[in-house]
């Protein structure tokens, strides 16, 4: 019991993490219908700002634990939102009018190059963010001994989808996003900028994928160049497990494959974590193409 | 004149699909356009709304060359469109798809008065502003298409097709509907293959062929033109 329930709190935690990343690819897929491959490389460019600006600005002697990190995603989700919204600008939009395959080539690219940009400039070993920055102390629930920084992890990243939801369901932007989302004709004849749009969800996705990279790098100290890599990968899986486009599905599929996975290590062997996942996908693909939230209305045409 | 257009020519790629038309419109007026599939009548409203871009000629709309705005700029002067084959956004639902329709207006007084208004003439969508628009009948959509054309209070109404795929009685309704509108003050251009029951409506029209206008009068003299009674009216009108 006690091994469960370690395994679903880590489980749920690395989840939140996979379905801030998530969101990003389903909402650039909801609006254009591309596989932004460099949002792995956003998420990396996230954990490596979040450490430059930890051990330059020493926040943590300064304003202590709790205002310094929430500072620093603030900062760092600020920062990547402008390099997605500058992603879209020089590799994306040129290509709008292009053939859907050309988009496909220029992410790839992208993404090649940020993880070149990172190595140039961090090197290609790994990075460790500073050990002794956050209390390494246990919640007692249930009996059961669980860190604080995973039920902090866990909350952050479940605030961060609350103000997602809330803004893409209840405010006017949110609804335009929804609508170029459906039609972008039906939407420019509605009066919306749908560039403006584009370019909106491109600072959003990014903003909660940089986040999520801060996050990961905070928590398990170590980051690397070519993190974004398996990440993306997840994160990918897990949006396609919710249904592509989906945001409640992204957020969904996300914590649902971080506690697939955590079991699978658990019960039945580590080594098969990753393949795991990818087998479940398989599964998802076969049994409901959609993925779970995919379509679930049909419209009259 | 309210909207002048000179010399439109439109192409979509090396294909020109309108080739020099021009037609006028004044305040208050309901125009119809006319014409078999492909003749160019849709083109030719979205060449107004800056949904395609034009090679050549020119659109006036009270002194602003519209035509050298994007779509988005165009409604904010008050010329919203319901486009052809409805296009309501249908994961969202009836109430959402008319917000969107003022997506420009500031003004929520204004907004709220609009909305009761298309609830007035449509009371169907008060009765369903929860449901998803995609689950509504294809009349209640072609009426949900019009009232968000109408949320943002426009000048110049632009109506595609609105009685295509409909029962002949939400036809005539929504015919009625179309009159009122315009009673309210509301220009509308109205795009039909229905001719018999535009031109009854309209005040003027015009008659479009491969890309050209190829007849332009009074909606009367059109019900009584012998081309158009052969092509357009089935005969022995
Ligand atoms: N997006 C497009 N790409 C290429 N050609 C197009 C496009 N849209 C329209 N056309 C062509 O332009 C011409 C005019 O089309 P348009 O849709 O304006 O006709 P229409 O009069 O509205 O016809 P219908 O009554 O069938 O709606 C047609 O030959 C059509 O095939
Ligand atoms: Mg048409």
């Amino acid at each position: 019991m006690e091994q469960f329930f370690q395994q679903l709190t880590n489980g749920l935690a690395v989840g939140g993490i996979y379905a801030l990343i998530a969101l990003g690819y389903t909402m650039v897929y909801g609006v254009l219908k591309l596989i932004n491959f460099a949002h792995g490389d956003l998420f990396s460019i996230g954990a490596y700002l979040g450490l430059t600006l930890l051990l330059s600005m020493g926040l943590f002697d300064k304003i202590g634990a709790l205002a310094s990190v929430l500072l620093l995603v603030v900062m760092v989700m600020v920062l990547v939102a402008i390099i997605g919204a500058l992603l879209e600008r020089v590799a994306y939009k040129p290509l709008r009018q292009s053939h859907r395959l050309t988009a496909v080539v220029s992410a790839l690219g992208a993404s090649i190059f940020f993880q070149n940009a990172i190595m140039a400039i961090y090197g290609p070993g790994l990075l460790v963010y500073p050990h002794d920055l956050l209390p390494r102390i246990a919640v007692n629930i249930f009996g059961v001994d669980i860190p604080l920084m995973r039920i902090v992890m866990f909350l952050a990243s479940v605030v961060l989808m609350a103000a997602l939801y809330f803004f893409i369901q209840k405010t006017k932007i949110g609804t335009a996003i929804r609508a170029v989302a459906i039609d972008q004709g039906a939407a420019r004849l509605m009066g919306i900028n749908v560039d403006r749009v584009i370019m909106l969800v491109f600072c959003i996705g990014p903003a909660l994928g940089g986040s999520a990279g801060l996050m990961v790098g905070l928590y398990y100290g170590q980051i690397n160049f070519n993190m974004g890599w398996m990440y993306g990968l997840k994160a990918f899986t897990a949006a396609i497990l919710g249904g592509i486009g989906n945001i409640p599905g992204a957020m969904l599929g996300g914590l649902l494959l971080g506690v697939i996975e955590a079991m699978g290590a658990a019960y039945i062997s580590i080594a098969w974590k990753d393949a795991l996942s990818f087998g479940v996908l398989i599964l998802i693909l076969i049994a409901r193409p959609t993925g779970l939230l995919g379509e679930r209305v049909a419209e009259k045409v | 004149m309210l909207l002048s257009i000179k010399n439109l020519r439109v192409n979509y790629g090396n294909v020109e699909a309108l080739h020099g038309i021009s037609l006028q419109v004044d305040a208050g007026e309901i125009v119809t356009i006319l014409g078999a599939n492909g003749a160019g009548k849709s083109t030719t409203l979205n060449a107004i709304s800056g949904l395609v871009h034009i090679t050549d000629g020119s659109i006036d709309f009270q002194g602003t060359a519209l035509h050298t705005l994007p779509a988005h700029e165009i409604v904010k002067f008050k010329i919203t469109q319901s486009p052809e084959g409805r296009r309501v956004f249908g994961t969202l639902t009836v109430e959402e798809n008319l917000m969107l329709g003022a997506f420009t207006s500031a003004n929520p007084e204004r907004i709220a008065a609009s909305k009761q208004w298309i609830f007035e003439l449509f009371p169907r969508l008060e009765e369903r502003r929860k449901q998803l628009a995609g689950t509504l009948s294809g009349g209640e959509q072609q009426m949900l298409a019009i009232g968000r054309a109408l949320m943002s209070n426009p000048k110049i109404l632009l109506l595609d097709e609105p009685s295509l795929g409909l029962a002949p009685i939400l036809v005539k309704s929504i015919f009625e509907t179309v009159k009122t509108i315009n009673k309210a003050g509301v220009t509308v251009i109205l795009v039909e293959q229905n001719a018999k029951a535009a031109l009854k409506l309209a005040h003027r029209g015009y008659v479009m062929e491969v890309g050209n206008i190829v007849l332009a009068d009074s909606a009367e003299n059109l019900l009584k033109n012998k081309q158009v009674q052969r092509a357009y009216l089935g005969g022995g009108h």
